[in-house]
């Protein structure tokens, strides 16, 4: 038996589905004459890892701050659960743009100031997550990568959406390169486009609802495991010697 | 003005602080000038041999790494009763403040000795003194109130070195690249205006730093 699933989820399958099929299958433009050929493809499933990766971890610093005024633990699950999530967007967002850039530019990394940007924005991610396996209380723990995550955030905004605007890039739709919006003339690619950053971060953001699922139950148990031992360790002993 | 005074009171007693022990200060100051030895040395040049760019990066990698040393002890000096006491007496803004503030002097200080011990062995190539000063000025403010704050952090966690390297630097990055282009467009000599879009931007990254120290502070410091 099925269990029954949020109307939500099926829309992602729905759209994902789409996405599969009219981003691999429907023309794009230039597809015959200009020298990218099928690489305008990227943009249905390279973009929208960066979107979705923004979203995560938007939703992820609103449930930091959330738990920082409220110290309620879900928040921080949700908080934890969305940026690793996130991470993996941010992973599969860099390899699927080396593969475009090894076709377009011809070198995998390619040293645009996106790119580099990029890294570091995962680099800084990182390191929420070394913080968090340094604290060994995990009341503690919590808490204060919830301040760094506040933090964090704050470098990230301007380092993905700033910075790389003031450098000459090569990056489409910066430095005077010319983003999708002006090879699409006749809509198409928006059509597939902006369902697919829905469906992607969808996707992204039921990863977190299961992740944050784990870690309830995780916390369940670690916390019959505790009463048990304090069961045990409480109980009279029996000498060995009777 | 009570926080103004508590600010002030703060100040004082870290500089008091850095005079009695002087080892600490001292062996900042050798740290720098061991550093800029060895990147002389290792370059094996004579005077003004570097060319500008690598003059310019090298400078503030070096700034960087003394950056990152001094300040990761602006919390660690403190044992845990005597931060229980500051907790009593002042309101932890004024303390986020006065750090940030004590930092930023201690930065300066490193800036100058810093560039002045550079351009003597290094030379000084740069074509427009006043725009890389300013810009120095900027980063001493930046890298200050960034690593105040993750100080604070890497405390809560044992004091440990390693985490306050590696949660610094990615942060500093963007600022340091920032910093890295106005003071290469500062040696070229380049027109002034080039810089605006830059400097305007590490003013606001400066500013949302401090706001957010200014808020978060309070939390890391109850717990």
């Amino acid at each position: 038996m099925l269990k029954k699933i949020s109307w939500w989820k099926y829309l992602t399958m729905l759209l994902l589905l789409y996405t599969l099929l009219a981003g691999l299958l429907v023309d794009v433009p230039n597809m015959k004459t200009g020298n990218l050929y099928q690489t305008a493809r990227a943009l249905y499933f390279h973009v929208p890892m960066w979107f979705g990766m923004s979203i995560l971890l938007l939703i992820s610093v609103v449930n930091a701050i959330r738990h920082l005024r409220t110290f309620n633990k879900v928040y921080d699950y949700y908080a934890e659960a969305s940026a690793q999530v996130a991470m993996w967007f941010g992973v599969l967002g860099l390899v699927t743009g080396a593969i475009w850039a090894k076709f377009t530019w011809g070198a995998a990394w390619h040293g645009d100031p996106k790119q580099n940007a990029a890294a570091i924005a995962m680099l800084v991610y990182l390191a929420y997550f070394v913080l968090r396996s340094a604290l060994e209380d995990p009341e503690k723990a919590s808490r204060i990568s919830a301040i760094y995550n506040v933090f964090a955030f704050a470098v990230y905004i301007p380092l993905i959406y700033i910075l790389p605007r003031l450098t000459d890039s090569i990056h489409p739709g910066n430095g005077g390169n010319p983003g999708f919006n002006s090879y699409d003339l006749d809509g198409n690619m928006r059509k597939i486009f902006y369902p697919a950053v829905i469906g992607w971060t969808l996707l992204g953001w039921w990863f977190s609802t299961l992740l944050v699922r784990l870690k309830k139950i995780k916390a369940k148990q670690e916390n019959i495991q505790y009463t048990k031992t304090i069961e045990v360790a409480s109980k009279p002993q029996i000498q060995d010697t009777l | 003005m009570l926080l103004l005074g508590e600010i002030k009171g703060l100040i004082y007693k870290e500089i008091i602080l850095e005079w009695r022990q002087k080892y600490a200060f001292n062996g900042l100051m050798l740290y720098i000038v061991g550093a800029i030895m060895i990147a002389y040395l290792s370059f094996s040049l004579h005077q003004n041999q570097l060319n500008p760019i690598t003059w310019n990066a090298l400078f503030w990698i070096i700034l960087l790494f003394s950056a990152v040393n001094t300040i990761a002890k602006s919390f660690m000096q403190e044992r845990a009763n005597r931060l229980l006491y500051y907790y009593i007496l002042a309101s932890p803004q004024a303390i986020i403040i006065a750090k940030i503030i004590y930092n930023i002097l201690l930065m300066l200080f490193i800036s100058f000795v810093g560039i002045g011990g550079y351009s003597l062995v290094l030379g000084n190539p740069v074509q427009d003194l006043p725009m890389f000063v300013g810009n120095l000025l900027l980063g001493a403010l930046g890298f200050s109130s960034t690593l105040t704050m993750v100080s604070g952090i890497a405390a809560k966690a044992n004091n440990n070195v390693t985490l306050m390297a590696v949660l610094s630097f990615p942060i500093l990055i963007p600022m340091l690249l920032l910093l890295i282009r106005v003071s290469k467009n500062a040696l070229d000599g380049l027109d002034r205006t080039t810089s605006f879009n830059e400097l305007f931007t590490l003013g606001a990254m400066n500013l949302i730093v401090i706001v957010i120290s200014l808020l978060l502070f309070p939390l890391l410091w109850r717990s």
